[in-house]
């Protein structure tokens, strides 16, 4: 607890003496965030999602640019872990084709190192990925009767890493706010977005305690459930307008952070409908997913799948009473 | 000396933690429902509201056959020349203590007003316990099975149907318990304003540490002051198996603040304790004496997992001990010292439950014969007055047993040739 083994060793690099002085990102720069400046200025976006290593690291990198070009305006990437709670059928599938390819963290900070896109990307991963990154060097215990002194297993490794493979943001489906500090204390010291996922049962309190915290974006959820493109998309987007119009969100939130909608949303029109309703954002991803499993030549399809909802949610922002998206007041005191 | 974030890593809320585990990481649409389940923990069980706990034990004395008997075993203790006492739960309703949890569950969703029960289970324990459960409050009940436990648990598989619940099979990864709690997961997150998860054992988000174990706690109440009235004295020692932990956490828990009492913690030491990182897999299921500290299932424990954080397959001979976590609360009493973690092999269990039926005339469920083949093995650390649970009986078991004997020259097998092969 005193000094962790795992960051001293681990790279040699130097830390920052004292991580949690330096500057945070309350209020200087015009947009909180680069997530939130890409959200305001490619207003409304579009947000994809792809699970890294699916089939292969080389693959995503490819698919990721082909987003890139088609209209993403910021790329979530899957760091895949082997219990994915939150996903359906198509996702689960994804992380199995890229933990069976041999996809590790080491892996994917390669990869994002390699990727130069315009549109910001961040990581989505379950919270045990995060905190055993860097924990190789860890002793592990073996069957000996004193209990090793084992060292906790610790967030700031993988953090620090992403910040310097150059993610913008995190998102973590089974780290509710709760539980959320740490993680969110170390992303603030690198300047990382931690998104929180607002789901339908989210209410009350806890939803003021969410947006109290939210940075980059919020993730509306459309619906209960896992993700997956579902048959009945259009009953999906007539979820997310439901829960729109509990956000209220032609009055921007006190916090001004924009919204996304995911969960179940794979076309143009559903984009288009959810923009129209309010959303500043819509998350594609197992609309994606099935064109990686399924196309004979995905980077092309995922292109134009892209300008396919990207061209919906503009549509959507055009027919929309034209909500203006200003810039957030300096609230700060 | 920067000890800055993990002073308050946990102290949000101390009662969802055991030291630095437990915890609630679960998807954000699980939340309200976690939090409605602390409400209700509250209410009824800790405030016993409506009468709950009087109901709830009512039906475990009318429905389940509690109180279990806290036997002295006669040859065993001749055996091992110390008194040697098993606590019965085998001889609950069902063959197990599985009943105590699902009992308690089932009936809290219904003072909860849920309309409908779902459950994973492994080798169909805690699903056949739930469905009993389920069809004796007359609640809607699914479980949701790995293809693979299906398949090599039929009967199990079909006492559940006769119970009226429906089975729903898992096809994900390896097709066993951590699949099944997945995929029971993921039911919940969509229907969870109508619906309670019974999760099986002291594993899962804060609250069902806590509530999984009160519900067990009854074993360790019973047998404290059992043995106070045989022995006239607490026992040096109580041992139990422990794959999740709710037959240990249950048998323990009364226990914990008699310091003079060692606890044994018995865990699957499978074929083997050595991990074969580089295919994730885990020839064991000793968690607490060989796993890392990690997140799964909604806690943070001690898990069988890679250095990267994927979670392995774990194996053990007996499927109830065969899962990659642990209960919370019994990783920290392992931390803290007051819980001793200890393992015997598949052979050793297997001897275990042939020496406890050929010696004593109970055919104790493999699970248990890891506390009793450690019993065998570490008697003379345990001291004058040893209490084992047999947290269940065999009868389930006698496929794997006749399988498993066949391949092994085991010293307290009789001879299976009978079959004649």
């Amino acid at each position: 607890m005193e000094d962790d083994p795992r960051r001293a060793g681990s790279d040699g690099t130097e830390q920052p003496a004292s991580a949690s002085g330096e500057l945070r990102a309350d209020g200087g720069e015009q947009f909180g965030s680069d997530i939130e400046a890409a959200i305001r200025e490619h207003h409304p976006a579009l947000i994809t999602y792809l699970t890294a290593g699916d089939p292969s690291l080389e693959d995503t990198k490819a698919y990721v640019e082909a987003l890139d070009r088609g209209g993403a305006d910021l790329i979530e990437l899957g760091l895949p872990f082997s219990e994915p709670i939150a996903e359906g059928p198509t996702i689960q599938a994804a992380i199995n084709r890229a933990l069976d390819a041999g996809t590790t963290p080491a892996g994917f900070f390669e990869l994002v190192d390699d990727l130069e896109t315009e549109a910001p990307l961040l990581v989505m991963t379950y919270y045990n990925m995060i905190l055993q990154y860097g924990d190789s060097e860890a002793p592990r215990a073996s069957d000996s009767d004193a209990a090793p002194p084992q060292s906790k297993p610790d967030v700031r490794p993988f953090v620090e890493r992403a910040a310097e493979a150059g993610l913008s943001g995190i998102i973590v489906p089974d780290l509710p706010a709760e539980e959320s500090e740490p993680l969110r204390e170390a992303c603030d010291d690198h300047d990382l977005d931690l998104v929180f996922i607002v789901a339908p049962t989210t209410e009350g309190d806890r939803l003021e305690g969410i947006m109290s915290q939210a940075s980059g974006f919020v993730y509306v959820q459309a619906r209960l459930g896992t993700t997956g493109a579902r048959a009945d998309v259009s009953n999906a987007t007539h979820d997310s307008l439901t829960r729109l119009e509990e956000y209220d969100v032609s009055e921007p939130n006190s916090d001004g952070v924009p919204k996304a909608v995911g969960f179940g949303v794979s076309e143009g029109d559903h984009a288009a409908e959810i923009i129209e309703a309010g959303a500043d954002g819509v998350i594609v991803g197992s609309a994606l997913i099935d064109i990686v499993a399924e196309s004979d030549d995905p980077a092309p399809a995922l292109e134009a799948k892209a300008e396919e909802l990207k061209r919906g949610a503009i549509r959507g922002g055009n027919e929309g009473n034209d909500i203006e998206i200003d810039a957030p007041e300096p609230e700060q005191p | 000396m920067s000890t800055s974030d993990h002073d308050n890593y946990r102290e949000r809320d101390s009662e969802a933690t055991f030291g630095d585990y437990g915890g609630q990481y679960v998807p954000e649409a699980l939340m309200p429902a976690v939090q409605e389940l602390e409400d209700a923990y509250e209410r009824y069980v800790l405030n016993n509201e409506d009468g709950f706990m009087d109901e709830f034990r009512e039906r475990m004395a009318d429905f389940g056959g509690r109180p279990t008997p806290l036997q002295r075993a006669e040859r065993l203790s001749e055996r091992y020349d110390r008194e040697i006492y098993l606590k019965r739960e085998d001889l609950v309703h069902g063959g197990a203590h599985k009943l105590n949890n699902a009992l308690g569950q089932v009936l809290l969703a219904k003072y909860m007003g849920k309309e409908r029960i779902i459950a994973e289970t492994g080798a169909g324990q805690h699903g056949t316990a739930t469905a009993m459960a389920a069809a004796h409050l007359d609640m809607p009940c699914e479980i949701y099975m790995g293809r693979t436990d299906i398949n090599r648990q039929r009967p199990n598989v079909y006492r559940m149907r006769m119970n009226g619940a429906e089975v729903n099979p898992v096809t994900a990864g390896s097709g066993t318990l951590k699949e099944a709690i997945n995929e029971t997961m993921r039911d919940w997150a969509t229907t969870v304003e109508t619906t309670h998860y019974v999760i099986g054992s002291v594993v899962g988000p804060h609250p069902f540490p806590k509530l999984v174990r009160d519900f067990q706690a009854v074993i360790g109440q019973e047998a404290r002051e059992q043995i106070r009235e045989r022995a006239g004295r607490l026992p040096d020692s109580v041992v139990a198996c422990a794959g999740g932990g709710s037959n240990t956490m249950g048998t323990f828990h009364a226990f914990v603040p008699d310091d003079a009492v060692d606890l044994y913690a018995v865990e699957a030491g499978g074929s083997s304790l050595e991990i074969d990182e580089e295919n994730a897999l885990a020839p064991n299921s000793a968690t607490l004496s060989t796993g890392t500290d990690g997140v799964l299932h909604g806690a943070m424990t001690k898990l069988l997992q890679s250095a990267d954080g994927q979670i392995m397959e774990s194996h053990s001979v007996s499927a109830g001990l065969d899962y990659a976590g642990v209960g919370p609360e019994l990783s920290h009493l392992v931390d803290i010292g007051r819980v001793t973690p200890a393992s015997v092999d598949d052979e050793a269990a297997l001897n275990g439950f042939h020496r406890l039926s050929n010696l004593e005339g109970i055919i104790p469920a493999l699970e248990s014969s890891h506390a009793l083949g450690y019993l065998e093995e570490a008697h003379e650390e345990l001291g004058d007055l040893v209490v084992v649970n047999v947290s269940g009986r065999g009868d389930k078991d006698l496929e794997t047993v006749l399988e498993e004997t066949e391949k092994r020259d085991l010293e307290a097998a009789p001879d299976v040739e009978v079959f004649g092969q």
